[in-house]
């Protein structure tokens, strides 16, 4: 039998079914019982994103005013009429140095948008051109055995994202390959699993920040002889650790929940326990597995900015913690710009984890 | 010794006592009991059960729900502790399970995760470690081209309905070649059309092995149709054989022949009565 590939088929297996909707829209396929469908899947979300910059918009637009109210009020109160009235003019001229410093209005989030972009092409080429220059140089420093130059300017914020990806995905590993097989383990021998679980309870609700003290703790003196920075070492354990205990159960859990008859067809055919494991037990759990690795990511991107913060490793977290403290007049509308750029990239790892686990599953059943 | 035979269809055989000569003996329950200790105290599910079923027998055993058929049969299998007495396949009791005795469960009991091929390729991996891969496959593919799966060799068991996955479930017992044959209700989960097509499909790939079958079944006419003695257990707790009826329709059966033959409404009275009662 041979199976075609539809868009349909494949955004539905993605976890993108909505998508299909508009490639019926363009084709003209429209029935009309879809026109419902069109409407409830297409133009409601829409029209509550339209709702929703809509009330952010009148949000802003009011906490500006009580803030250039309560300036304009501290100036007539303290400096006096005419201090009062340039602080007005001032504020109504938008000039920066009087400007109501509060939550950003949609426009203002979209123009940082557009200036980080900006900002990461100026940097893009700047490092192009230095690429250029030290290019001879560093061949010649290699060819005598010197560590090369390496570019030294502040990152970009897409440099930025991609340092965070890097982060969340090696604490991601690093928990695939804690968890899953200590969870094998947990779940195939109910001793292990005695001697494990007061561990589990008592680590699983420790909060990312004291996982960050913890490994700061530890990796400190072990790369004491080291020169190298050791936040990323750090912050990427301390992600791992905090991240892991949702697989950990869920295999445990999965491994040791097999059905029944399963286990039975298992002890019938005498399978040794190498194929037991891998034949049977495994298989039957990878669903269980893949949700825990799914809560995982999404944990270990969630905890990664508070991460990043404390251990000044650069990524977002960090970026929005500099942001914070710099104060300049768009600092708060780059702070949006990253709350979204964060949200999307977690659904995006979210989707492709679903993808993953679509993938392996032999329940076709739609996970959500 | 309680005599558990009603009405010997081979005298030759017999010994002195009413019991089988030892060497046509497949498998021997002796004084079986099964008791599952409660906090009020002991539930005694089987009392001092003994069956003897002889080599290239196809034995059934019926009786209401809950009496410790399945519970029997899964001890027959080494799934389930025995509390007393003793099961012994071919003179040698049995310490657990293992692959002489093959099962077909209830539920198909596939792994949803292989096709219908990797699904019995499992057991006959495991059954014949030395042979050829290629030997192995042929093996399997034959068993599942004899249930009528020769298209479906590669499909995903979670593909196949109830009905083609206790196909394979079939395939997957007969293929490992065990001495006995344990099936706990195989078709109690399928509608009778079904039923009815994977009994004639069971018979037929029976009749060429002629593996010592016990089968656990509800239904009366199954019962009938498929067994050379109908075994009868009485109601649970502590139930043991309460009766034992021996068909003698020829073999290889067809359904037309057997539901045609003057002795058939003679032994399904004889069953409902015992079941009524």
């Amino acid at each position: 039998m041979k199976q075609t590939i539809t868009l349909g088929k494949v955004t539905k297996f993605v976890g993108l079914g909505f998508l299909s909707t508009f490639k019926d829209l363009f084709t003209g396929k429209l029935e009309k019982e879809d026109l419902q469908n069109f409407l409830r899947k297409i133009v409601v979300p829409i029209a509550s994103v339209f709702l929703f910059i809509g009330l952010w918009h009148m949000g802003a637009e009011s906490l500006y005013n009580t803030e250039a109210e309560f300036k304009i009020q501290k100036a007539l109160r303290d400096q006096g009429p005419e201090a009062a009235e340039a602080m007005r003019e001032c504020i109504a001229l938008g000039d920066l140095s009087c400007r109501p410093n509060t939550l950003p209005s949609p426009a203002q989030v979209w123009e940082s948008y557009k200036s980080l972009l900006r900002d990461h092409q100026i940097i893009s080429a700047d490092k192009a051109e230095f690429a250029d220059k030290t290019a001879v140089l560093n061949q010649k420093r290699l060819a005598e055995g010197k560590e090369p130059i390496v570019y030294t300017g502040r990152p970009s914020f897409v440099d930025q994202i991609f340092r965070s990806l890097k982060t969340v995905f090696a604490g991601f590993l690093l928990a695939f390959l804690i968890a899953v097989p200590l969870g094998i383990f947990i779940g195939l021998s109910p001793t292990l699993k005695s001697a494990f679980n007061w561990f589990i309870q008592i680590f699983k609700p420790v909060s990312p920040v004291v996982w960050y003290l913890l490994v700061f703790m530890i990796v400190k003196t072990l790369l004491i002889d080291s020169s190298e920075d050791s936040s990323f070492t750090i912050s990427f354990i301390s992600v791992g650790l905090c991240s892991m205990w949702a697989t950990l159960v869920n295999t445990a859990m999965g491994v040791s929940s097999v059905d029944k008859d399963y286990i039975n067809v298992a002890k019938v055919l005498k399978l040794g326990a190498f194929q037991k494991i891998f034949k049977v037990v495994l298989p039957s759990s990878l669903p269980l597995i893949f949700t825990g690795l799914k809560i995982t990511l999404s944990v270990a991107w969630m905890v990664l900015i508070a991460i990043e913060l404390l251990a000044q490793s650069p990524g977002l977290g960090l970026f929005v913690w500099e942001e914070f403290q710099n104060g300049a007049n768009d600092s708060n509308a780059k702070i949006i710009v990253a709350m979204f750029v964060i949200g999307i990239i977690g659904f995006l790892l979210d989707r492709l984890m679903l993808t993953v686990q679509n993938m392996v599953s032999f329940n076709k059943t739609e996970a959500i | 010794m309680n005599t558990i035979l009603t009405k010997p269809k081979d005298i030759s055989i017999l010994t002195e006592n009413g019991i089988f000569a030892p060497s046509r003996v497949m498998l021997d329950l002796k004084h079986l009991k099964k008791v599952y200790p409660t906090p009020k105290g002991d539930y005694v599910v089987l009392e001092d059960l003994n069956l003897q079923i002889m080599k290239e027998e196809f034995v059934t055993i019926i009786g209401h729900s809950g009496c410790g058929k399945t519970t029997m049969l899964s001890m027959i299998a080494g799934l389930n502790e025995i509390s007393g007495g003793s099961i012994s396949v071919l003179g040698k009791r049995i310490k657990g399970p293992g692959p002489d005795r093959g099962v077909i469960f209830q539920a198909p009991s596939l792994m949803p995760w292989m096709t219908s091929l990797q699904n019995v390729m499992l057991g006959v991996n495991q059954v014949f470690p030395h042979a050829k891969k290629a030997q192995r496959i042929d093996i399997a593919k034959y068993y599942l081209q004899k249930v009528g799966l020769e298209d479906a060799y590669n499909k995903k068991a979670s593909e196949l309905s109830q009905g083609m996955q206790q196909r394979v479930g079939i395939a997957r017992a007969f293929a490992i070649k065990p001495k006995v044959l344990l099936l706990d209700e195989p078709f109690g989960m399928l509608d009778s059309l079904t039923r009815g097509e994977l009994q004639d499909i069971l018979i037929e790939i029976w009749n060429k092995e002629k593996i010592t079958a016990v089968m656990i079944t509800h239904d009366v006419d199954e019962a009938i149709f498929l067994a050379d003695r109908v075994v009868m257990m009485t109601s649970g707790p502590k139930a043991k054989i309460g009766d034992v009826l021996d068909i003698d329709f020829e073999r290889p059966r067809t359904r037309k022949t057997v539901l045609e033959h003057d002795d058939y409404y003679t032994y399904r009275k004889h069953l409902i009565d015992f079941l009524e009662h």
